[in-house]
């Protein structure tokens, strides 16, 4: 019986080896451990054997059975492994295939710009003040100091509706509505971005509608020292931290004294290029301190408060910031144009 | 304003180069925008004195000009200028010189004749044509005849000048003269300014024997002189007088029409010269037009003038529009020996209404309009007779007939330094202060630091203490005040719910595949009412008085005329897949009659066309249709927490295909619309099916805002149910999702169609849905019975509102 149980067991190991996919294997261990299988039989015929022969072949046929299960699960992982290999095999891709694309738009270079220096602001304690863009000539000029007939309105020649009503040819009235709305009660602390209109021919520096961001700080005690403070944050973070920037005094109406800020050249660093026109720097934008009519006409008594506004144009910001060459293109929204401010 | 630098130099010491000064006076408020050289890169041009002219021997238009170019040294030049002639001392670029535009000159044959360099015009010297006199305007520029032959000729033609060009801003007027610059100047400068010497001897003749003068009103015309001026020889002015003129940008006419030029130039003040003799009367009476009046003008146009215009009469009939142009009649010619020379001062809105009434613009006018120095009327009055008398032979009578005041008290104002630097966030002392007036030339009395300054009249600008306490700290220096942070008490900065709501929607757009395009708000009449979803009420478009153009003369109502001119643009440029959004104002107006400011809405809209996505190579494309657009929207309304209170019912919005087109409703008002283009605008356009959406975003975002409520996650298993229902092909699926969700009940959380037949295994006119229903309770497991009942309610409901039937 022994060598029968021996016979048994190389013959089922030869059969392991020679499965080739798991159905085979399954097979083998059908036949050989099965319930009707050969070892099951050589078992039931234990009967016939004696006492002491029983526990010694019942060991043996144990111990064949295992070994023939041994290498059964041994067989089965190796093919398993080979499974899994041919199947990873079969499903290997080209990575270097295009993906599906994700549709996705993005921001006008002009509101990258703007929610740019909004944001800026907001992290400055700003809040953002907006104001219609059709307004009343009160607000648009005589609130900041420019009674009908003064020589600066010619600076700003101005889409009027009726001899009252015009589009507004600056975000400055907003600055005027908010004041009123205080009550003559600081601190006042905004900043308002909005669309301008100007009766000029559209070229390549010039536009007929255009984009202002002003800013306005009144409160007792505020200095053209801290005007300078704010600047100076806003050019660096803008346009880089070692940007320097002077002030140059100039004129507004609605601010006294007015002062005009230019950053040092980000691209030559103050050596002289095209961009800055040789100078080392560029003209950023307007500012000064609040003039005391202004100040007076909104309600605030000129004497117990100060302020400072600035004002300044995301159009130029955006021309230079983008080496853009020509203010229209802004207003063509040419695809080729707008898809190039994704990371702006 | 043109300022030459050697001029300048005549009233103040400067010793630093034309950029320098430059640099310095646009630190301390006046921009200087160009320093440009007289000299555009000429070297080796010298005076010639013109021995021979003959003709030349083989060419009509030439002449063979024997010249000596100095010490005696004789070369032959051969010129094609008709005023050549012997005698002439004239600019002669000599071989090997150069000339604007990197010319270089050298020895020739011209027709077999030899010819050693050129003689020059002003042209050719780089003097701007209608800058250069008449007489020259054809032919070389013939200069003195004490002209030192083989010397420099840009030293007699001032060439070897700079000429600043500021940019003055509209305060500073006092700049717009040689003296103001030079007082400015000299404050930078810490210099004293040297005023020219205009003394001159006086004939025993009165002026009042020649003239009287009458002023009607005041305030139009504050004051008036007028001095008398007798046998003058008109010619050209002197070479330097005509050099500093043309490098102020002025041509040079005669010597007496030169002196009125330059001592508008020098002192600021207009001035103009009659010819006494052709007055018609002997006074002057100034006063206002009467409507309908005409004057013949310098130019000879005959003018039409208003009564709100000043005009100067010889008692009977204009002579001149006050401050603008002078009269044909007594224009001073050729023939002129008497002048009549007039400094006035007219009121800058009478000189304004006329200037713009007419379209003349002078450098006199202008002046005017800005506003002139009262107090140097009468200077300059003098220093133009003392120039007459110089240089065109003119013998001044004694005096000078006035109406009016010829000067005026100086007021002050008062600048506390305390003040000052609280404003500046400086620390300027009273003595350094003192100092600046001193530079400034102001007058002033201090006590603790309170000044009281006497304003000069060259600076009406300067009316309350931040005036001074900017002049101050210009000339200490912006560049010494210190940077400082606000002192302000911290509050927070943030977007208010209204704004962030709208930066939400644009990146949600955004993140949907839409570009963002800003374009103009002004669009054509007819385009502004197009896509307009006003319903019945009257609007009325928005025009400005004055528009540059048609094409932009309209306040927009929709933004999508100008989107579909985006879509357009790229278009043209074959670029036909786009997907574009915008969010701007528009301006509607319910008054016939604009009197209050009219409704500013914000609205987003946006276009879709052609392909919307694909993935090529798995040739997977998703062209742009209704429900690609309709879908982004549903998302926008989820994004804004309003998808329960909106919705799309079919509607005819004008220019949209009346088929494909839904009404988008707020709890049942419209608040936009979405859906295809007319067929017939995309022909016109040239566009592919084009869909397109517009919602009043103020409208969405101003609805009342849930608060977020979190719901706590499902405990429970759900239990869902799918029915396919036959219906009428017409019948809105909408309709059918109002009416299962209603019957459903709170049990039934999500309704969606996952199947929509129409075709032959349906009934004609019919068509079958299939919805999926989720039904479950978030506090327990929902029994079999009670889905049951809620399922039959809605099957029934269904049943009877549409007398739908289950497909089987
Ligand atoms: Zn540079």
């Amino acid at each position: 019986m022994k060598d029968r149980l021996e016979a048994l067991k190389s013959e089922a190991i030869d059969k392991i080896n020679e499965s080739v996919d798991l159905k085979d294997l399954q097979a083998v261990k059908v036949a050989y451990l099965g319930k009707k299988g050969p070892i099951t039989e050589v078992l039931k015929g234990m009967g016939k054997l004696s006492a002491e022969e029983r526990p010694v072949v019942g060991a043996y046929a144990n111990e064949v059975r295992d070994s023939i299960q041994q290498e059964l699960d041994k067989k089965q992982a190796e093919l398993e492994e080979a499974a899994i290999a041919q199947k990873l095999a079969s499903e290997t891709l080209d990575v270097s295939l295009p993906g599906r694309p994700v549709k996705k738009g993005n921001p006008h270079p002009l509101t990258a710009v703007v929610t740019e220096i909004e944001d800026l602001f907001l992290s400055m304690g700003f809040t953002i003040a907006e104001g219609p863009e059709v307004e009343t000539d009160y607000y648009n000029f005589e609130a900041l100091n420019l009674p009908k007939g003064h020589p600066a309105r010619d600076m700003q020649d101005s889409f009027f509706i009726t001899e009252d009503i015009l589009l507004r040819t600056q975000t400055s009235p907003v600055q005027a509505r908010t004041m009123e709305k205080h009550e003559g009660q600081g601190p006042v602390k905004i900043i308002s971005p909005g669309k301008v209109y100007r009766r000029d021919n559209d070229d390549a520096t010039h536009s007929h509608q255009f984009m202002q961001i002003e800013g306005l700080v009144v409160d007792q005690n505020v200095r053209l020292s801290d005007l300078k403070g704010v600047l100076e944050t806003f050019a660096k973070k803008m346009f880089g931290e070692d940007r320097k920037i002077r002030l140059r005094p100039s004129f507004f109406p609605f601010t006294e004294p007015s002062v005009e800020m230019d950053i040092s050249c980000f691209k030559c660093s103050g050596k002289g290029c095209s961009i800055c026109k040789q100078t080392g720097w560029i003209e950023i934008l307007g500012a000064g301190m609040v003039h005391p009519n202004v100040l007076e006409m909104a309600g605030f008594d000129s004497k117990k408060y100060t302020g400072f506004a600035f004002g300044m144009g995301p159009e130029r910001i955006a021309m230079l910031k983008y080496g853009i060459d020509d203010i229209r293109h802004f207003y063509a929204n040419d695809i080729r144009f707008l898809k190039q401010f994704k990371n702006a | 304003m043109l300022i030459s630098y050697n001029w300048l130099k005549d009233y103040v010491n400067v010793e630093i180069s034309p950029a320098e000064l430059a640099d310095k006076i646009t630190k301390s408020g006046i921009e200087v925008e160009m320093v440009e050289p007289l000299n555009k890169g000429i070297s080796g041009v010298v005076v010639g004195h013109v021995k021979e002219c003959s003709q030349h021997p083989n060419a009509d238009k030439l002449r063979v000009c024997k010249v000596d170019i100095g010490q005696g040294e004789i070369s032959q030049i051969v010129c094609g200028a008709p005023n050549v002639a012997q005698g002439q001392k004239v600019a002669v670029a000599v071989p090997g010189a150069v000339l604007p535009g990197n010319f270089k000159i050298k020895k020739a044959k011209l027709r077999g004749e030899e010819s050693l360099g050129m003689i020059c015009s002003l042209q050719e010297l780089g003097v701007d044509t209608k800058l250069v006199p008449k007489e020259y305007s054809t032919g070389i520029f013939v200069m003195p005849s004490d002209a030192e032959p083989g010397s420099d000729a840009l030293e007699y033609l001032n060439l070897n000048d700079h000429v600043l060009e500021l940019g003055l801003t509209p305060n500073r007027a006092d700049c717009l003269n040689v003296l103001g610059v030079a007082y400015e100047v000299a404050a930078i400068l810490k210099e004293e300014v040297k005023l020219p010497d205009t003394s001159f001897t006086n004939t025993e003749e009165k002026a009042e024997d020649f003239i009287s003068v009458n002023i009607e009103s005041f305030e139009d015309n504050p004051y008036y002189g007028a001095m008398i001026i007798r046998d003058v020889k008109i010619g050209p002015s002197p070479l330097w007088m005509q050099n500093r003129l043309m490098a102020s940008g002025i041509r040079p006419i005669n010597n007496v029409v030169d002196i009125t030029n330059y001592v508008l130039l020098e002192y600021g003040q207009p001035l103009h010269a009659f010819d006494y003799n052709r007055l018609g009367s002997k006074e002057i009476v100034i006063r206002r037009a009467t409507e309908g009046e005409h004057i013949q003008t310098l130019d000879d146009q005959d003018r039409i003038l208003k009564d709100t215009h000043l005009v100067i009469t010889n008692g009977t009939a204009p002579i001149a529009v006050a401050g603008v142009m002078g009269g044909a009649t007594s224009e001073v010619g050729e023939d002129t020996t008497n002048v009549l020379l007039e400094a006035a001062y007219f009121s800058s809105a009478r000189v304004r209404a006329a200037s713009k009434d007419l379209g003349l613009r002078s450098e006199a006018s202008s002046r005017y309009e800005k506003g002139i120095d009262r107090n140097r009327v009468y200077a300059a009055a003098i220093r133009a007779a003392q120039l007459m008398a110089e240089i065109a032979g003119g013998k001044v009578a004694a005096g000078i007939v006035e109406a009016g005041k010829r000067e005026v008290k100086s007021y002050t104002v008062s600048m506390a330094v305390s003040r000052m630097n609280a404003l500046l966030g400086t620390s300027i002392t009273p003595e350094q202060t003192s100092a600046i007036f001193d530079r400034l030339g102001f007058s002033y009395k201090e006590a603790d630091g309170e000044f009281e300054v006497v304003v000069p009249s060259r600076r009406p600008d300067i009316t309350i203490e931040a005036d001074l306490i900017e002049e101050v700290g210009r000339i200490y220096g912006y560049d010494r005040i210190p940077t400082t942070y606000l002192l302000t008490e911290a509050r927070p900065g943030g977007l208010t719910q209204n704004q962030a709501k709208r930066r939400g929607i644009r990146n949600y757009l955004e993140g949907a595949g839409l570009y963002q395009a800003v374009t103009y708000a002004l669009t054509t009449p007819e385009k502004s009412t197009h896509f307009s979803f006003n319903g019945e009420e009257q609007v009325y478009p928005i025009s400005v008085a004055h528009p540059m153009s048609e094409e932009r003369s309209t306040l927009r109502m929709s933004l999508l005329p100008q989107l579909l001119e985006v879509l357009q643009y790229n278009r043209n440029r074959s670029l036909e897949d786009l997907a574009v959004y915008e969010m701007g104002s528009v301006f509607i107006n319910r008054q016939e009659v604009l009197s209050d400011l009219p409704e500013e809405y914000v609205f987003v809209s946006g276009a879709i066309t052609g392909v919307f996505n694909e993935h090529l190579w798995q040739g997977e494309r998703k062209t742009a249709d209704f429900f690609v657009l309709k879908g982004i929207l549903e998302g926008l309304m989820s994004e804004l927490n309003l998808s329960e209170r909106i919705t799309y019912e079919s509607g005819i919005i004008e220019n949209m295909h009346p088929g494909r087109t839904a009404v988008v409703k707020l709890d049942g008002i419209p608040v936009g619309f979405v859906g295809q283009l007319h067929p017939a605008l995309q022909k016109g356009l040239d566009v592919k099916d084009t869909f397109v959406f517009e919602l009043n975003a103020t409208r969405l975002i101003d609805s009342e805002i849930q608060q977020m409520v979190y719901q706590t996650l499902p405990r429970y298993p759900s239990i869902t149910r799918d029915i396919a229902l036959v219906v009428d092909q017409e019948l809105p699926a909408g309709d059918l999702f109002t009416v299962i969700q209603a019957a459903g009940g709170d049990l039934l959380k999500e309704v969606n169609l996952f199947d929509l037949y129409e075709g032959e295994k349906v009934e004609e006119g019919k068509k079958s849905l299939a919805f999926s229903l989720k039904y479950f309770d978030p506090e327990r497991t929902l029994t079999d019975d009670e889905v049951v009942s809620a399922h039959d309610r809605v099957l029934k409901s269904l049943e009877e509102r549409f007398g739908a039937q289950l497909r089987k």
